[in-house]
C-alpha cells in the first residue's frame, strides 16, 4: 500500500529528516537519522528501479490535483537508474562521515552537516522524480544551496571563496534553466514535462524553442561543469570536507547530465528545432575538448584532490560524447559511465579522504611516500586509478568499451582513436601519484602515519570492490544501461 | 541613549500593528495577495525593527537565538506533516481533500497549516540570518576577549 507513494517518499524521507536533524542538534544522533534516512531512500530507489523495470513509468499526481495542472511526479528506469546511485553514493558516505568530518568540520555544526547533507540529497532525489520543469528549477536550487553550504564547512579558509565562485557560477546556470524553461512555458503553455514534449511537436522551428533550447543546455552545462563551464568544480571538490568531496563528485554532475539526457531526448528531441541546428556537433566539440584540456591540466597539478577534481572534468567528457552521438549505443556508454565513474570517482575521493586525515593535506609533498606508510589506502587507490585509465577488469573499461564500439557503431573510426589518446592522458596522471606515493621518501616530520581509520577505510574499500565487480562482472550494469538509453531515446525514435 | 526616546515610543506604538498586519496578511492570503512567506517577513521586521531601536541583546531576550532555530525547523516539519497526514489518511502526498469532511474544508484546513508552516520557517529564517550579521563582530569580539 505504501509503495504506490514511494515517488513522494523518496524525496520526502531525506527532506523531513532535515529539520528533525536540527531540532535534535545531537551529533550522534543526528548521524543515525540521517543514516536511517539515507538507508530508507536507498531501499525505495531500488524499489522504483525494479518497478520501472518491470512496468515502465510510474506517476504520481502531487496533492491528488490532475496531472497537467498539477505537478506530477513521474519516473521511469533513467531516473530511477540515477536515483539509485544517488542514493547508494549517500549511503556510503554517511557511515564515513561519522569520523571523516570529525577533523574537518567543527563539532557544534556536526548536526547543520548531516542536515545539509539530507537537503542535498533530497534535492538531487527530487530532480530525478519530478515530472516538472519548474520542481525541476526548485529541486536544483534545494540541492545546490546546500551545497554551496557543505562545500564552505571545509577548513580550509579558501573553501569559502570555492562556494563562493560556486554559488555565482550556479546561480548563473539555474537562471539560464529558469529562463529556458519561461520561454517554453510562453510556447507551450504548460509546464508538465511529459505534455510539454508531446505540444512541442506541433510548435515547430520557432525562435523561441530554439532560445530555450541554448538557455537550457548552457544553463546545465554549467551545473554539469562541462568545459569550459567547469571552472567551479575544482575548487568545490578541493577544498570541501572529505565526505562532500566523495559524494558531490559521484552525484551531483550525475544528475545534472541526466536533465540534459532528459531535455535533449525527451523535450527537445521529437522538435523539428534539435535535428535542425547542430547540437549534437557543439556538443561533441565541448565533450572532445573536455576529453584532453582538462586531463593535460590535470597532470601539471601539485595536489592530489585538485587531480581528481580535473580528471572528473575530463571523464564528463565521455559521458558527454556518449549524448552527442545521439544513438541508442552511445548513450547506453553515457549511462554505463555514468554509473562506473560514480563508482570510480566516489571511491578515490572517499580513500583519498582518510588519507588527508592522516597525512594532514593532499599535496604532493604530504603523500610522498605513501606506499611505504598507507600501504592499502595507496594499494586501493592505484585500483581506483586503473578504472580512471580504463584498464581491463575494471569499471572504467567496461564503459569505455561501449563508448568505442558505439563509435564504431556510427562508423567515427576517428573517436576510437580519441578516446585512446584521451586515456593515455589519465595514465600520465595516475602515474604521478604512483611515482609520488611509491618511488618518494616519506616526508620527514610525519614519517609513519599509519592506516586510515576503519569505518573510513571500509566504505573507500566497498566503492574501490565495486570498481572491479563491475569490471569484472557488468551483466547487470549493462543491462539497465541499456533500458536507460532505451528509455531516454524511445520519443526521439517515434518521430525519426 | 536618552535621546532617542521619540524612536523608543513610536516603535512600541508600531510593532504591535506591524505583528497584527503580518497575521493579517496571512489569514488573508486565501482571498488576496498574501500568504505565509510575506507574512513571514513582516513578522520577522517587527522583531529586526524592536532589535534596532532597543539593542539586539533585548531582541535575544525576547526572541532567543534556541527559540529561532527551533522555529526554523519546526515551520518546515509542520508543513511535510500535512502531507504526511494526508498519506496516512489516504490520499497521495499534500493531498487536502482529504483533511476535511468535504473537499472545500479539507482544502481550507491544509492549506491553513502549509502556510502556517510557511510563516513560522520564514519568519525564523529572517531573523537567523539577521541575528548572525548583526551577532558577528559582537561574538567575535566576545571570543577574541
Amino acid at each position: 500500500m505504501l509503495t504506490q507513494h514511494f515517488p513522494a517518499l523518496l524525496v520526502v524521507v531525506p527532506l523531513v529528516a532535515a529539520p528533525i536533524i536540527v531540532l535534535a542538534r545531537h551529533a550522534l544522533a543526528s548521524w543515525l537519522i540521517a543514516l536511517l534516512a539515507t538507508a530508507a531512500s536507498f531501499g525505495i530507489a531500488a524499489v522504483l528501479l525494479d518497478q520501472t523495470l518491470a512496468d515502465g513509468v510510474i506517476s504520481y499526481a502531487m496533492g491528488s490535483w490532475e496531472i497537467p495542472l498539477g505537478i506530477e511526479y513521474r519516473i521511469d528506469a533513467a531516473g530511477a537508474f540515477v536515483a539509485l546511485i544517488v542514493a547508494g553514493m549517500g549511503l556510503i558516505a554517511m557511515p564515513y562521515s561519522r569520523v571523516g568530518i570529525a577533523a574537518e568540520v567543527r563539532s557544534e555544526e556536526h548536526y547543520l552537516y548531516y542536515a545539509l547533507m539530507m537537503l542535498c540529497l533530497a534535492g538531487l532525489l527530487g530532480i530525478l522524480v519530478t515530472g516538472d520543469a519548474f520542481n525541476l528549477f526548485v529541486f536544483l536550487e534545494v540541492s545546490s544551496l546546500a551545497t554551496y553550504v557543505l562545500i564552505a564547512m571545509g577548513r580550509d579558509r579558501r573553501a569559502l571563496v570555492a562556494a563562493y565562485q560556486y554559488l555565482l557560477m550556479g546561480t548563473i546556470g539555474a537562471t539560464l534553466y529558469v529562463l529556458g524553461v519561461g520561454l517554453l512555458y510562453l510556447e507551450t503553455g504548460t509546464l508538465n514535462l511529459a505534455d510539454m514534449a508531446a505540444r512541442l511537436v506541433s510548435v515547430g522551428d520557432s525562435r523561441g524553442v530554439l532560445a530555450a533550447l541554448a538557455f537550457i543546455t548552457v544553463g546545465i552545462s554549467l551545473k554539469i561543469a562541462l568545459f569550459p563551464l567547469h571552472l567551479w568544480l575544482p575548487n568545490a571538490y578541493a577544498y570541501a570536507p572529505s565526505p562532500v568531496s566523495a559524494f558531490l563528485a559521484a552525484t551531483a554532475t550525475k544528475v545534472s547530465i541526466y536533465v540534459l539526457m532528459r531535455y535533449f531526448f525527451t523535450i527537445f528531441g521529437p522538435t523539428e528545432v534539435f535535428d535542425a541546428r547542430a547540437t549534437g556537433a557543439i556538443l561533441l566539440g565541448l565533450s572532445l575538448a573536455a576529453m584532453f584540456v582538462p586531463a593535460i591540466v590535470a597532470i601539471f597539478q601539485h595536489d592530489m584532490k585538485r587531480l581528481l577534481a580535473y580528471s572528473s572534468v575530463s571523464q564528463i567528457g565521455y559521458i558527454t560524447l556518449g549524448i552527442s552521438m545521439d544513438s541508442v549505443e552511445g548513450l547506453m556508454a553515457s549511462a554505463m559511465h555514468l554509473f562506473n565513474h560514480a563508482l570510480t570517482k566516489g571511491g578515490l575521493f572517499l580513500v583519498l579522504g582518510g588519507v588527508v586525515l592522516r597525512c594532514r593535506g593532499a599535496g604532493f609533498d604530504r603523500l610522498a611516500g605513501l606506499g611505504h606508510t598507507m600501504p592499502m589506502a595507496s594499494f586501493a587507490m592505484v585500483v581506483g586509478g586503473l578504472s580512471l585509465i580504463g584498464v581491463p577488469g575494471s569499471a572504467g573499461f567496461i564503459s569505455k568499451w561501449y563508448l568505442v564500439s558505439a563509435a564504431m557503431h556510427e562508423g567515427q573510426w576517428w573517436l576510437v582513436g580519441a578516446v585512446l589518446a584521451s586515456s593515455l592522458l589519465a595514465v600520465i596522471y595516475v602515474w604521478r601519484f604512483v611515482e609520488v606515493a611509491y618511488f618518494r621518501a616519506p616526508p620527514a616530520d610525519h614519517p609513519a602515519p599509519g592506516e586510515a581509520p576503519l569505518s573510513m577505510f571500509l566504505p573507500a574499500l566497498a566503492m574501490i570492490v565495486a570498481c572491479v565487480y563491475f569490471g569484472i562482472d557488468a551483466t547487470w550494469s549493462s543491462d539497465v544501461a541499456m533500458r536507460v538509453a532505451e528509455v531516454l531515446m524511445s520519443s526521439r525514435s517515434i518521430v525519426q | 541613549m536618552r535621546l532617542d526616546i521619540i524612536l523608543r515610543v513610536i516603535a512600541k506604538l508600531l510593532i504591535p500593528f506591524a505583528l497584527v498586519f503580518g497575521l493579517y496578511v496571512q489569514f488573508h492570503g486565501d482571498y488576496g495577495p498574501g500568504g505565509g512567506f510575506q507574512a513571514g517577513v513582516i513578522v520577522a521586521a517587527a522583531v529586526i525593527f524592536y532589535a534596532l531601536i532597543y539593542g539586539l541583546p533585548a531582541a535575544r531576550r525576547v526572541v532567543p537565538d534556541a527559540v529561532v532555530e527551533f522555529l526554523l525547523a519546526f515551520g518546515v516539519l509542520l508543513y511535510s506533516g500535512v502531507g504526511i497526514a494526508s498519506i496516512l489518511l489516504g490520499g497521495n502526498f499534500l493531498d487536502y481533500f482529504v483533511l476535511g469532511a468535504d473537499p472545500v474544508s479539507g482544502q481550507h484546513r491544509g492549506i491553513f497549516w502549509v502556510e502556517a508552516g510557511v510563516l513560522i520557517t520564514v519568519a525564523a529564517v529572517m531573523l537567523k540570518i539577521f541575528y548572525v550579521f548583526a551577532a558577528r563582530k559582537r561574538d567575535a569580539g566576545e571570543a577574541g576577549q
